[in-house]
Parts: structure tokens; sequence; C-alpha cells
């Protein structure tokens, strides 16, 4: 690692989360599902959501290829969620986003976002920024019942 | 052994720093730099003569016209062309190839002619015929390729009946850097009475190019990717083929005279110019072409070859890369998978090195849906690289694989 640029992006912790992706399944009986797609990459994923009568999520999963910005971030994405209900996933996604697009001072200003803040360093790469959105943008779409939306 | 460096200190911008490292920059198919000659001829053009062409009789006016005009006879001589009308003057290959799309196509196609499209163009050489299919509901078919890359030419003969029309085809392949064989592709297509398209835009940088010998029908190119501007790019086109066709564009520069009852248009190439041209890149195209040639071409692809081999015998002995694309006639690309690597987290890596490359689908993605990968790393070489670079190049991919094992 060159730099601590570098060091903070690619931390052990995406590393981990990209070689063994947690929740890397189909929910056969999904309520929500969506179908992600960032055609600059290449990357494509789906997202799986099972969402109870409360609310509640009570299983998310996905399954797909792409960078390892965007895979250990839907695998992350799928650990924060789970058990969460989904007005408290959408203020997840919308503070995820305004972190990865340097909105969100981590530092100064109050958040949820816990080891997600792992992907604050995509904010300094702007070619990186939809790797790490694009979970958050499906499971988003997931939610509303968009069947397939694409970061461009 | 290349001997380039004299040649490299033409080039100012291989002196940045990127990243806290000198630039290596591996992105010369999707654009190559530009020498301090050519950016003078820009300087210079704006400081002593700028002014619009074809018009005036001020003596500004005249010296833009005779450098504008200048530079297309520059092109008609580079790539052996005939005639300087059948040196059209675009805003670059895409736009080229729309205008043959359009001019030629609307005019000369109809409904069920065969048009033959190779799979491995740029979205530049497939956007517009498969739109051109639609309005005219040809049938376009795809020539395939080989698992190295090479044209499937047994396929192309069996597809090349009478019905057959149109060939769109790559004189080089953007993502797998397989140089095809145009001469013999341009033989068949007219013993069936079609026409041959054909995309150069990473020919002409890298290799003598005569499309005379070649006899290609039409021929398009970009100036950004051989030392020249971006926004301008160049439509050779069989004169007897080009008087036939009617004006892409129209507007000013493109007629003789207008009245609301008649209007005449110019002759060839001025027809396919409407508006005020790109007349500062085209001086620089033709500054480009000087500084090439005085080079030399052969000079060019010979260093560029080195820098080719060089780079597949070091990139292979890397356990766990796959090279795609490995026809044996290749320009200077190597595009490459990492096993369990995506590429752009290799061009991220790389990027911190220093190291410029280009990762995704290189505007081909029927070349990736091909070899069924989503995207590949893609390093290309022009004639001012280096081997030391491609030492970088490899320890900087030994090192991404570090990370991610």
């Amino acid at each position: 690692m060159s730099t601590d640029r570098m060091k903070n992006l690619y931390q052990e912790l995406v590393l981990d989360h990209n070689k063994n992706p947690r929740n890397f399944r189909e929910i056969n009986d999904a309520n929500h599902l969506a179908h992600g797609h960032n055609p600059l990459c290449g990357d494509k994923l789906t997202v799986y959501l099972q969402i109870d009568e409360q609310n509640v999520i009570s299983d998310v999963s996905f399954k797909g290829d792409g960078c390892a910005i965007s895979k250990a971030s839907a695998s992350m994405m799928t650990t924060a969620l789970k058990g969460k209900s989904v007005d408290e996933a959408n203020v997840l996604f919308h503070e995820f986003h305004d972190m990865s697009t340097g909105k969100l001072d981590l530092s100064a200003q109050p958040h949820h976002l816990g080891k997600l803040a792992v992907f604050s360093g995509v904010r300094d790469l702007p070619a990186r920024v939809k790797c790490a959105t694009l979970a958050w943008h499906t499971v988003q779409a997931a939610i509303v019942g968009e069947e397939i939306i694409t970061t461009e | 052994m290349i001997d380039n460096l004299a040649i490299r200190k033409e080039f100012p911008i291989l002196n940045r720093i990127v990243n806290g490292h000198v630039l290596a920059y591996l992105d010369n198919a999707a654009s190559s730099q530009m020498p301090q000659p050519v950016i003078d001829s820009y300087n210079n053009y704006y400081r002593t003569m700028h002014s619009n062409v074809h018009r005036g009789v001020h003596t500004l006016s005249q010296q833009a016209t005779d450098a504008y005009e200048g530079a297309r006879d520059r092109v008609q001589s580079f790539i052996h062309a005939k005639s300087r009308k059948e040196v059209i003057f675009t805003t670059g290959t895409t736009d080229s190839l729309n205008l043959v799309a359009s001019s030629y196509g609307e005019t000369f196609l109809k409904e069920g002619d065969v048009i033959l499209v190779s799979n491995m163009e740029h979205h530049a050489n497939i956007v517009p015929w498969v739109q051109l299919a639609k309005k005219l509901k040809l049938v376009l078919k795809v020539i395939p390729i080989t698992e190295s890359g090479e044209l499937d030419i047994v396929a192309f003969d069996s597809l090349l009946t009478n019905k057959v029309k149109l060939v769109a085809v790559n004189h080089v392949s953007n993502a797998l850097g397989t140089v095809n064989p145009i001469k013999e592709l341009a033989q068949k297509t007219h013993s069936v009475g079609a026409v041959i398209v054909v995309d150069g835009a990473q020919a002409v940088p890298h290799m003598r190019v005569n499309v005379q010998e070649l006899d290609v029908d039409f021929y398009a190119f970009s100036a950004h990717k051989m030392c020249g501007p971006t926004g301008f790019g160049v439509l050779y086109g069989k004169e007897s083929i080009l008087s036939t066709m009617p004006p892409y564009r129209t507007g000013g520069d493109m007629i003789l005279s207008v009245s609301f009852d008649e209007i005449k248009f110019n002759t060839l190439p001025y027809i396919f110019e409407a508006g005020t041209p790109p007349i500062s890149q085209a001086i620089q195209m033709g500054a480009a072409i000087t500084y090439l040639t005085g080079i030399g071409m052969e000079t060019i692809a010979d260093i560029e070859h080195q820098l080719l081999v060089y780079a597949t015998d070091r990139l292979s002995q890397i356990e766990g890369l796959r090279i795609v694309g490995t026809a044996p006639n290749k320009a200077a690309v190597v595009s490459f998978v990492l096993d369990g690597i995506h590429p752009h987290d290799v061009g991220t890596m790389l990027d911190e090195d220093g190291i410029a490359v280009r990762t995704g689908h290189h505007c081909a993605q029927p070349v990736m849906d091909r070899y069924n990968i989503p995207a590949t790393t893609r390093a290309s070489f022009a004639f001012y690289n280096t081997t030391e670079e491609i030492d970088r190049l490899v320890e900087a991919v030994r090192k991404t694989i570090g990370v991610f094992a």
C-alpha cells in the first residue's frame, strides 16, 4: 500500500468482506427485490429483502459480481440492515450517500453509520463513489418497489 | 533496446507527478499525449492568424485558409488518398462513421439489405449501424471472432452473400489489439458488390496506412489518438462514392449559392463540411502528422512492437493473469484480467502508483460479452513509452494481487 489514501480505501475490513461476502445468497421468498447495474464498471447485483408486517427488515441478502468496493459495500450493508426498520434503513441510506459524496463530515456531524464509515475514503475518488453506493441505491429501489436501477 | 529518450523530452506531460510518482501513461488507445510542436502550432495559430476560413479577402483569413487546407494535403499524403477531395474533416471517428451511415446508408440501403458488423467493434462502429438497421429495416449480422480475438474469416465468407451491401469493421481492435486483414476483407466485400467501412482510429497512429492499397471505400480516424487534438477527425471516402452522396449536415460553407428557391451545394470535400470548421484542430492535426512522419511510421511501429512483446512476455509470467486478445498480428494493446480481482480495483491501485491504464469495457461491450467478462484492464502503448514503465506496471499488478489475494 503506497499511500494513506489507498490504505484508507482498501482497509482489512473491506478486503475481508470482498473475499468473504456476508449474506451472499438468494432469498427464495423475498417480498422485495431489485437489480442494480453500474454500466460504467459492469457491476451487477441483486438485492433481496424480507420485510415483515411491522416494516422491519427481517432478512436481507445479495448476489452478483463487481469490484471489491461494490461487493464489500453490499456485504456490509446487509449486515447493517438486518433487523432495522425501513425508516432506519432510509436514514442509513441518506447518511451513507452523503458520506460517499463528501456532504457528511463524520467527525463533525452525528450519524449512525458505525462500521460503514470504512467507505468514507471513496469521497476522494469520484470514479469509485458509484461502486460504494450501488448496493444502497438498489436496496432503496427494492423497498419502494422499483425492480431495476442503474447508476447512470 | 529502445532509444526514445529524445522523443520523450518533447512530451511535457510525461514529466508530471501523479500521486507522488512520475506519470507512466499507458492509456494511449483512449487518447495519446501531445508533443510540444503540436502544442505550439495551436499557440501559433491563435497568436498570429486566427480568423475564419474560406471567407475573407483579408490576409489573416487567407493565411488561416492556407494552413487549414494545408492540413488536408498532409492528411491526403499521410494516408495516400488519391485526391484531396477524398479527405473530409469531421469531429472524430464517431462523426465520420455517422456521416457514412446517414448519408451513404440512408441513400443506398433499403429494406432487407444485409449489413455485416464485426463482434470486435467499438460502439462507434456499432450504434450507427444498429440505428440505421432499425430505421431502414436492414438485416444486421455479426461477424464472429475467434477465442484468440481474430475475425472468424470462415464465418465471414459464409455470411458474405449477394444480399450484403455494407461491411463495417475496424482495422485494429481497441479492446483486443487485433490487426484485421483489411485488404483481404475489402477484396471479398467488393466481390459481392458491397462497400467496406473501416474504423481506423486505432491503426492510423501506429502503422503506415495506404487507403488505395487497402482498397477501402471509407476509412475513419481521429486526431486525438495520433498526438493531435480532441474534437477532430477524418473521413476518407472514394471520390466515386462520395460524389454520389447527399450532404450530411447543411449550412454555411457547404454551399455555392443560396436563395429561398434554389440551393447549389459546394463540391467535394466541402459539401460535407457545414459551418465554421474546427480550424485550429485541423492545423494541429497537420502538425501531428508532420511530427509522426518526422519520426517515421516504420520506426513508430517498430518501437511499439518491441513494447508489446516485452509487456506480453512480462505480464504472462504473472500467475493468475490472463491476456484477452492473443492474435498473432496485434497492435501495442494488452488487455488482461486477474483471477478474482475486478479491473476497477486494479485501476485504482495502479493510479496510486502513477500508472494510467484503462479499466472497463472500452466502449466495446460485445467484446466483453464474447469472453464472458464484465471488463478488462488495458495497457496500451505509444512510441514514447519505455520498458521501465512496463516494469512499473508489472510490479504494481503483483502488488495488487498481493493486496487482494
